[in-house]
């Protein structure tokens, strides 16, 4: 690279692009593990041309604890409180998915109650995940604070009322194998109505402040496109997954729950690019609240525990078993295997942010450096579930 | 969808020399696996994908597997002379299994929407023998995750394209969720009534003089 | 009195008159104390609370602390946010040599203060105060808004209480003091070293 005059004949011509003036020098540049887009201690190893971006490794580990092995050395209960802190936005949904397999390890029922309220408090973890999600995006984007305290407003919303019933904000910890921890009363209740009734309302406004925008469209459409074969080859689950139009969704497809009950759409994606990816997370937000309204209304007194499951001394038998659910991010899996002693031998989370970045290279290749966070901002990534 | 004895008897057919073995899962759950032998894993991963009634097209979790040395009793009849006069006696034996590692996919269909399907490999031993086929080449699912069971279960993976660490750094030796791995003694254990915290616990203390024993408060 | 002291009734009497008297000081140390920026840097769960206080409802702008700066050329406080572990403690210790003079430690939530329900993990640093000095202690898991809160005004009046001049003059202030320490290494079991005894002196441990 030399430094040239500009000539008065020279700046008349096209003007030369920063990318081709640097060909074949090819920088390497190290973004994160502290980077203010990226969503916790990610880091990439992006090699760029001009602001081409050619090759990009993702690097994982900065937030490995260690959940799988402190797993397998406390017992299977005692492993709840830590699911809560794998996604930490969504913890309702992590118990969720671990009591559902070890329900499924030991075969244990879960009265109707427990059901509904499971199904009530995984769907408002999904509006606040979405409506964070959205915030961060646009944050990432260079919409700085706006949307993203508009989102929070909400979230505090959804937080009150999981304070209000589980105890504590974030970490919940709800959920028991067999049912639920503490009983919903009749005021939880009407707030969380409240609160369900007002949400499309917040909906219409955010959409309208974001959705439409010039400069949100012009830097996710066409961005990041994902084709629906290599989704499927490389495991991509969730809006993601949706985004480029296949149609699976845990929720319909295993109809664990009662979500069988409700009558939902799922909102399919044409493009599969960062603003469909965007999109979903909107549409899918409308969608919760109906399934909200539904349960809401059809929620009837009765046990929230099986009383047959046991809390103490509790050791399922010899086997293994996969249990999954629909979590915001994506498909999140328990694998777990008894050895009929009181911790599991082998305790495994598929964590489905850290398997949608797989596609993270393909996505990001001949794009500019700027277009890596909106496009990573898209995945959806909580470190604590990708390193765990 | 077909029952693991009707995919078995069609993928031997289909594959010439592979063998597959199905592992009874007696749990609740009853996810029972096949175990598919290592010299023609990549065959038959193939044609759980693309054959048309099954489709698995989908890897959804691909983990490691640690199990160790195990000995197990067993009582089979013998006959002996007892007595000066043949009979069959039940005689208990110990079997000793030597230790593998083992990897398991669990594949699912999103055409078909079926699923799951385990599929297992073991590796020879838990030395030099931890090598298995990577099945990367057909559901690229598996990229990362088989290089956290690298990076954490010391299998390796030939056919990988990119198998290095992925979650400790490049410099680390050991492999950390094998059973036998033993951590690096860093931090003080408090003393609780847990037996094998206690015992920890004052392995961690040992140089302290001997009159302040260390009893659970 | 001690030096850079203003005896309280004459200050008093003074402000009724319309004079307003303060010290060298106090007008450094207020000023410091309202203007805190901390380093945008958040590592686990508590990361999530910290962007919490800073949003609207807890609102962290009322103590001067809303400046979340990326670069930690620019920052005063790190906000050591979430578990540590033993991949990223050098980067930390990094950060930590980068920011500035003077420059100060919260240890937010109980996995940055010694591992938290995670210190069994292998790969988990058992409390960030091995590498770095730490200035405020706040435990939790996650600690809410009102608790990081919490922390910054006990940050604040630390630095109220800062000498300029004399022997226990504020650290920063002191030549002799180091204000960078050493990266621990990778090494093939663990961190090498695994602390830095200059900076971590646990208390022996009494037992009965």
């Amino acid at each position: 690279m030399s430094a040239t005059v500009q000539t008065l004949e020279a700046m008349e011509r096209p003007p030369v692009t920063m990318s081709s003036r640097l060909e074949g020098e090819l920088l390497e540049v190290s973004m994160g593990p502290q980077h203010p887009s990226t969503h916790g201690v990610f880091r990439m190893n992006v090699t760029l041309d001009g602001e081409i971006v050619r090759k990009l490794k993702p690097v994982f580990g900065y937030l490995h604890r260690n959940h799988e092995q402190i797993g397998e050395q406390t017992t299977y209960l005692g492993s709840m409180p830590y699911t809560d802190r794998l996604d930490y936005f969504c913890s309702m949904s992590n118990n969720w998915a671990y009591a559902l397999s070890v329900e499924k390890l030991a075969g244990i029922e879960v009265p109707e109650r427990a059901e509904y309220l499971r199904v009530i408090l995984a769907e408002l973890t999904r509006l606040q995940n979405h409506a964070s999600l959205l915030g961060f995006l646009l944050s990432d984007m260079g919409a700085w604070g706006t949307p993203l305290m508009y989102a929070f407003r909400e979230r505090e919303k959804i937080l009150d009322l999981f304070e209000s019933l589980a105890g504590s904000r974030m970490m919940c910890d709800y959920m028991r194998f067999g049912g639920c921890r503490v009983d919903a009363d009749d005021n939880w209740l009407a707030g969380a109505r409240k609160i369900v009734d007002r949400f499309p309302k917040f909906l219409d406004e955010f959409e309208e402040l974001i959705l439409g925008n010039e400069i949100v469209i012009a830097r996710t459409q066409n961005v990041g496109k994902l084709s629906a074969d290599l989704a499927i080859s490389a495991g991509i689950t969730g809006p993601m997954l949706r985004a480029c139009g296949v149609n699976y969704d845990v929720r319909k497809v295993d109809g664990y729950g009662f979500y069988p009950r409700f009558k939902f759409r799922i909102p399919l994606g044409e493009h599969g690019d960062t603003y469909d990816r965007l999109m979903m997370r909107a549409l899918e937000m409308r969608e919760s609240v109906e399934i909200l309204k539904q349960a809401l209304a059809q929620i009837q007194p009765g046990a929230i525990v099986n009383p047959k499951a046991k809390i103490r001394a509790f050791r399922p038998p010899v086997g293994e078993a996969y249990g999954r659910i629909e979590a915001p991010k994506g498909e999140l899996g328990f694998y777990l295997i008894s050895d009929g002693g009181p911790n599991p031998y082998r305790y495994r989370v598929r964590p489905p942010s850290f398997i949608n970045l797989t596609v993270l290279e393909d996505l990001c290749l001949g794009h500019t450096v700027a277009d890596v966070m909106v496009i990573l901002g898209s995945v959806d990534i909580v470190m604590g579930e990708v390193d765990r | 969808m077909e029952s693991l004895e009707q995919i078995k008897a069609r993928a031997e057919a289909a594959i010439p020399g592979a063998k597959i073995d199905i592992v009874p899962n007696l749990g609740p759950a009853n996810q029972p696996s096949l175990l598919i032998d290592n010299e023609h894993a990549p065959a038959i991963a193939k044609f759980l994908r693309d054959d048309p009634t099954l489709r698995l097209d989908f890897c959804s979790n691909v983990t490691g597997v640690d199990w160790l040395d195990r000995v197990t009793k067993k009582t089979v009849k013998v006959k002996k002379v007892v007595e000066g006069e043949e009979k069959e006696v039940n005689e208990p034996i110990e079997e000793r299994i030597p230790g593998y590692l083992e990897a398991v996919y669990h594949l699912f269909s999103m055409a078909h929407k079926h699923g799951p399907i385990t599929i297992r490999m073991r590796t020879r031993d838990r030395g030099e023998g931890a090598r298995l086929p990577s099945l990367t080449p057909v559901w690229r699912s598996a990229e990362f995750q088989e290089r956290e069971i690298f990076d954490l279960y010391g299998i390796r993976f030939d056919g990988h394209p990119d198998l290095r660490r992925i979650l400790m750094w490049d410099e680390f030796e050991d492999h950390p969720m094998r059973k036998d791995y033993v951590q690096p003694d860093d931090f003080e254990w408090e003393p609780t009534p847990h037996d094998d915290v206690l015992a920890r616990a004052k392995q961690h203390y040992a140089p302290r003089p001997a009159e302040q024993e260390l009893r659970p408060s | 009195m001690g030096e850079g002291q203003i005896d309280e009734a004459l200050r008093t009497e003074l402000q009724r008159q319309g004079v307003w008297v303060t010290s060298m000081q106090e007008l450094y140390n207020w000023g410091r104390k309202n203007s805190i920026w901390p380093l945008q840097f958040g590592l686990a769960c508590c990361a999530i609370e910290m962007i919490a206080t800073a949003a609207s409802r807890y609102d962290i702008a009322r103590f001067g602390g809303e400046i979340f700066r990326p670069s930690p050329r620019q920052a005063d406080l790190m906000i050591v946010a979430g578990t540590v572990t033993k991949k990223m403690a050098p980067q930390i210790v990094r950060l930590y040599n980068q920011m500035a003079d003077p420059k100060y430690v919260i240890s937010m939530g109980a996995c940055a203060i010694s591992g938290g329900p995670f210190k069994q993990g292998y790969n988990v640093l058992k409390g960030i105060d091995r590498y770095i000095p730490v200035d405020v202690y706040i435990p939790g898991c996650p600690p809410r808004p009102e608790a990081l809160l919490h922390a910054f005004m006990e940050l604040q009046r630390k630095i109220d209480e800062q000498k300029l001049t004399g022997a226990d003059k504020a650290a920063h202030l002191d030549p002799e003091e180091p204000s960078e320490f050493p990266v621990p290494a990778f090494g093939k079991h663990d961190l090498e070293p695994p602390a830095n005894p200059d900076v971590f002196q646990p208390p022996e441990l009494k037992r009965v």
